[in-house]
């Protein structure tokens, strides 16, 4: 017998009492200022904020960061932020190791924990997001959900082969408790924050 | 060796132990805090605990369509009835790919099969990624706790095996110093990696996907590098709806550290394009769990931790005394479950104060199965002499009223007249740390009795 038929044989078997799914759909957490709300939780897990007006906000900022301008290897999808970085060039997501900063779009912000949500759909190597030494995201500053609720009602989960919330800088408090930013993933984590 | 010497040899080392009860207080505190934040707490736990019994009555459909959905999306589905084929199946697959190097992010199912010693005696590297994981594997040792595995090391701990392992400065105890020399010997490991190795915390009946959490990003880098995608998963870690995950992903992290959610929260549907994903999932005794009326509802677990930082026996113990993956008030449910000859003594650790069934996310009614452990152990036969023998003579005083009433006088009487060392001695363990309390002159009986006779002389 294959262990599949073997378990589900071995639950339908048991007789368990019957029990409703709940309907998710209620009044959950709602802020005043959900824009707000978030730049405060960003901020509370190690991240940063910065309201821009445009792309080219966004490039003047990042120069005033000694870490951009000291950055060798920069990959950006962002229009007016330019890549030295020629990520079409490389054919292993191990030559993604050397990147210093990467630029790129998140789809939305959650206002409760301060995480985006960024999927591999338009990236040729998923690692990028996880492997650059900076991480910068760009989104809307009107596409903040207030909870986990409306985020996970806006997303079509599984139209792409990876979805991350990302919530700050990759962090570890495994030594004694005591919180470090820049475990194994991004140092640092910049979100910049589009006004219309 | 059973709990109670191991948890003495804990509790010997007295400033160790309680900064180790201190620190996990500490994780306590800050889960209040988060759980506080939210109005609609409690009905998050309801919604939790409602969308696990609904699974878990459903599960087998449920298993079967999570693997159509997933298989739809390219990912294979193995299924492994327990741990020794859960470990074959993921050895086949290393070794149809000619895998030497595993990086794995942290599993607590692969914990529970022993499946590190069985890859390592075919040959296989095996290198947790997890920083507190790897800390305890250069180590030597298991996981004390499963969201923070090293919690039991102090930073001169850490400090000495780094500079055995990786060569970090003698007597080095920054933690910044540390951790830096750890993601420079991780990043190493996972460029070197032919397969990435990671644990569940959530399936999804309805798209077949996966959803790993982390805060160090390990287990995305684990999964991004190498082609293959190895997830071990129980059976009890699905639930049913997408919608679903906004309820556990609310109340996962806010439990286990206080964060509002993990640094990273991947959600996996089917394998990156040129790569391979494999679910394998594992029964391991959780049917026969599924089966009990009693202990069904231990399978609602997301594997938090919150009961083990507020558990003052865990606290004051370690996890390495339960000697089981999952220690605390949790693993004392599961470990007598599937082998009660070796933890029959976990249950009887406990206080019952009640504490990680307040503070549970997906309200496991932990205290009340541990007490019902107890009885079921019992009559399996798992008590000591001493226990049993104590309980069958004051099952024979309590069935007979004149000889308890005797009994009682004879103790008033006697008991505080005793030398100290007839009443506290190797025979009574229960006064080992305590004091009995002082013994009243009349019993609750004859208090009664006297305060009728005044009424009576007061009554008009």
């Amino acid at each position: 017998m294959s262990g599949k038929v073997a378990i589900l044989e071995a639950i339908r078997k048991h007789r368990v009492p019957a029990a409703a799914l709940p309907n998710l759909e209620r009044s959950w957490l709602r802020f005043a200022d959900p824009l707000a709300h978030f730049e405060g939780q960003v901020a509370a897990v190690g991240g940063r904020t910065v309201r821009v007006r445009n792309s080219a906000e966004v490039a003047h900022v990042l120069s005033t960061y000694s870490e951009f301008a000291q950055a060798k290897q920069v990959v950006s999808s962002i229009d007016g932020i330019a890549s030295t970085f020629a990520q079409d060039a490389v054919t292993t997501p191990h030559d993604l190791e050397a990147v210093d900063w990467a630029v790129l779009p998140a789809q939305f912000g959650v206002a409760e924990n301060g995480a985006v949500w960024v999927t591999d759909e338009q990236l040729k190597y998923r690692a990028l997001y996880f492997i650059v030494q900076h991480l910068a995201l760009v989104l809307p500053a009107r596409e903040i959900v207030h909870n986990m609720h409306e985020a996970y009602a806006r997303l079509a989960l599984g139209t792409s082969s990876l979805g991350v919330f990302i919530s700050g800088p990759s962090k570890t408090a495994d030594i004694e408790q005591s919180l470090v930013i820049g475990a194994h993933g991004p140092r640092s984590l910049t979100l910049f924050l589009v006004e219309d | 060796m059973s709990h109670a010497p191991l948890a003495a040899q804990f509790i010997a080392d007295r400033p160790r132990a309680t900064w180790h009860d201190q620190t996990l207080w500490f994780v306590r505190s800050k889960r209040d805090k988060a759980a506080q934040a939210l109005p609609e707490w409690e009905e998050l736990r309801e919604c939790a605990a409602a969308i696990k019994a609904h699974t878990v009555a459903h599960l087998a459909d449920y298993l079967e369509q999570f693997e159509r959905a997933a298989t739809n999306r390219g990912a294979t589905v193995h299924w492994a009835r327990d741990a020794a084929e859960h470990n074959e199946i993921v050895l086949r697959l290393l070794q149809q790919h000619q895998v030497r190097r595993l990086v794995k992010s942290k599993s607590m199912l692969t914990e529970e099969c022993h499946l590190n010693p069985y890859l390592e005696r075919h040959g296989i590297e095996v290198v947790d990624t997890d920083l507190g994981e790897r800390i305890v594997q250069l180590a030597g040792e298991a996981p004390s706790h499963i969201v923070l595995p090293a919690i039991h090391k102090k930073k001169e701990d850490v400090g000495r095996i780094f500079h055995e392992h990786l060569g970090t400065a003698a007597g080095a105890t920054d933690p910044n110093y540390l951790a830096e020399a750890a993601r420079h010997h991780l990043r190493q490991k996972f460029l070197q990696a032919d397969a990435g190795l990671t644990g569940v915390n959530f399936a999804v009946a309805e798209t077949g996907g996966i959803v790993v959490c982390t805060n160090e990003g390990n287990a995305d880098l684990g999964t991004s590098l190498p082609r293959v995608h190895i997830a071990s998963m129980g059976i009890e870690k699905l639930i049913p709806r997408a919608q679903d995950l906004g309820v556990f992903v609310r109340l996962l992290a806010r439990s286990a550290t206080g964060q509002p959610i993990t640094a990273y929260t991947s959600h996996f549907h089917g394998p990156r394009p040129g790569g391979e994903l494999h679910l394998v999932l594992v029964d391991n005794g959780r049917t026969a769990i599924l089966g009990n009326d009693e202990f069904r509802r231990s399978l609602n677990c997301i594997r938090c931790g919150a009961c083990m930082n507020t558990c003052p026996v865990y606290r004051r113990s370690g996890g390495h005394s339960y000697q089981t993956s999952v220690p605390g008030p949790i693993g004392s449910i599961l470990a007598p479950a599937r082998d009660p000859q070796t933890h029959y003594d976990l249950p009887q650790a406990c206080s019952l104060c009640g504490s990680c069934s307040d503070v549970c996310p997906v309200k496991i009614d932990l205290h009340h199965q541990l007490l019902s452990w107890r009885r079921e152990l019992a009559q399996l036969g798992f008590l000591s002499a001493s226990k049993r023998l104590g309980m069958q003579a004051m099952s024979f005083v309590f069935q007979r009223p004149g000889l308890y009433r005797t009994a009682g006088r004879v103790a008033r009487w006697l008991v505080p007249k005793l030398p100290r060392a007839l009443v506290y001695n190797r025979f009574n363990p229960w006064g080992r740390q305590r004091e009995l309390p002082e013994f009243p002159r009349q019993s609750f009986r004859e208090q009664l009795a006297a305060r009728r006779r005044r009424g009576q002389s007061h009554e008009r």
